[in-house]
């Protein structure tokens, strides 16, 4: 694959697939952490970090352990382990040598071990069979999406913050049709071929 | 026995993992496009629960507090393995049409959330119990969605056309934005029959303690007439 169509496949994503809005990968977190915009940037940068080095990891694990002695089935277990362990030393190194982010990023790198989204463009490199640099591009690009997706609805959230709505819509009802709403808005992309 | 239905009805209305407890968000909305894939999820994830749930009670005195959830994560993922091949095996076009979604149970926090609050501190029977009542809540919630989103978004459920050929699909309903729009109006329902029933208890008992004060004052004023 040449440079051109990494950055194609980046761009395609961030934007046409992006995994909140076209896949439904990392919902969860989503919908959780995103009621103030600068909480839901802070997630988006811990996904960002964790995704682009596991997707490096998962990839090395697969092609150098389970390939060659044929244990392919195993590949759920071992990326969720890999992922667990990951975030745990990713968190201990933070924490020795970078305290600036770590307090930054600290209460959500725990997080992220069940969130569907590591888990998910982990998956997604072994399946699109991507090579070493484009499982880093790939995992760094989709998690650029996740973040564009949570940063853009916390906004948007903090402004509905005064708003009155019926009694039955308040709290997680109007947050979904409010993503919904965001949902519609990127449909527009997927209509884009790269 | 009383006990194990009032479990069920816990899980599969009370407290329903996906509309009360609002868990597991990623696969509701994304398998809701049609009543099989809604159904096909709901039962996998019932699987997965039932068997984690029991092995996670056995275990329960074994464990090490502080390793428990990623000995928790491993006993779900082997099951979701197991699941996934199973499905493969049997299943092809439901597999297919799941896709990475199958492997992804393993991260469904309704299974780690049930593992965490009540198969690591019951006895093996009420466990698988709250596993079937729990997973049989998630099917029961995807299903209703799903059924919302087939009918308007294609005309049909399970693929039998239900509305009349002059109908006009609502593709939207089909489309992303349509699954968070459905699951809000549907969660808004629910918390209207919640915030109804709580306001109806609310009121009863004001009119029990009423009665109450009553009853007890004509007790006094016929007290008071036996003096004079």
């Amino acid at each position: 694959m040449s440079i051109g169509n990494v950055l194609l496949m980046m761009f395609s994503a961030v934007l046409v697939e992006n995994f909140i809005f076209a896949k439904f990968y990392g919902c969860c977190p989503f919908l959780g952490v995103s009621e103030k915009p600068d909480t839901a940037l802070g997630m988006g940068m811990a996904v960002t970090f964790v995704m682009t080095v596991s997707g490096a990891v998962t990839w090395a694990v697969y092609e150098f352990l389970l390939e060659p002695f044929g244990l392919e089935y195993l590949k759920t277990v071992a990326f969720i382990l890999v992922i667990a362990a990951l975030v745990q030393f990713i968190e201990m190194f933070l924490r020795k040598f970078i305290p600036a982010l770590y307090s930054a990023l600290g209460i959500y790198l725990p997080l992220i071990t069940t969130n569907c989204a590591v888990l998910s463009s982990a998956l997604l490199i072994v399946q699109n069979d991507y090579s070493f640099v484009e499982a880093v591009c790939f995992g760094f690009a989709a998690a650029i999406g996740f973040t564009l997706a949570i940063t853009v609805f916390a906004g948007l959230r903090s402004r509905m913050r005064h708003a009155d709505p019926p009694k039955a819509f308040k709290g997680f009802p109007l947050t979904l049709i409010t993503a919904g709403l965001l949902a519609m808005a990127f449909s527009c992309f997927s209509g884009v071929k790269l | 026995m009383n006990k194990y239905l009032k479990q069920l009805k816990e899980g599969l209305l009370d407290n329903n993992p996906t509309l009360v407890q609002l868990l597991g968000m990623c696969p509701t909305l994304a398998t809701t496009t049609s009543v099989e894939n809604a159904f096909g999820m709901g039962l996998a994830a019932t699987a997965v629960l039932i068997c984690s749930n029991l092995f996670i009670s056995l275990l329960r005195k074994f464990i090490p507090q502080q390793v428990r959830i990623a000995a928790y994560i491993v006993i779900i993922s082997g099951f979701v393995t197991a699941v996934e091949l199973l499905m493969r095996a049997y299943f092809y076009s439901l597999y297919q049409a799941l896709g990475l979604f199958i492997p992804l149970i393993v991260v469904n926090c309704i299974i780690l959330a049930r593992a965490e609050a009540f198969a690591s501190k019951n006895p093996v029977l009420p466990s698988i119990v709250d596993g079937v009542g729990m997973g049989l809540g998630f099917t029961f919630a995807l299903v209703l969605i799903a059924v919302v989103r087939e009918l308007l978004g294609a005309g049909t459920i399970l693929g039998i056309r239900i509305m009349p050929e002059a109908y006009e699909p609502m593709v939207i309903f089909v489309l992303p934005a349509g699954a968070f729009m459905t699951l809000g109006f549907i969660i808004a329902a629910v918390q209207k029959i919640r915030n109804t029933a709580e306001e109806k208890k609310r009121l009863a008992t004001i009119e029990e303690n009423r009665h109450l004060k009553q009853t007890h004052e004509e007790t006094n004023e016929e007290e008071e007439v036996v003096t004079v």
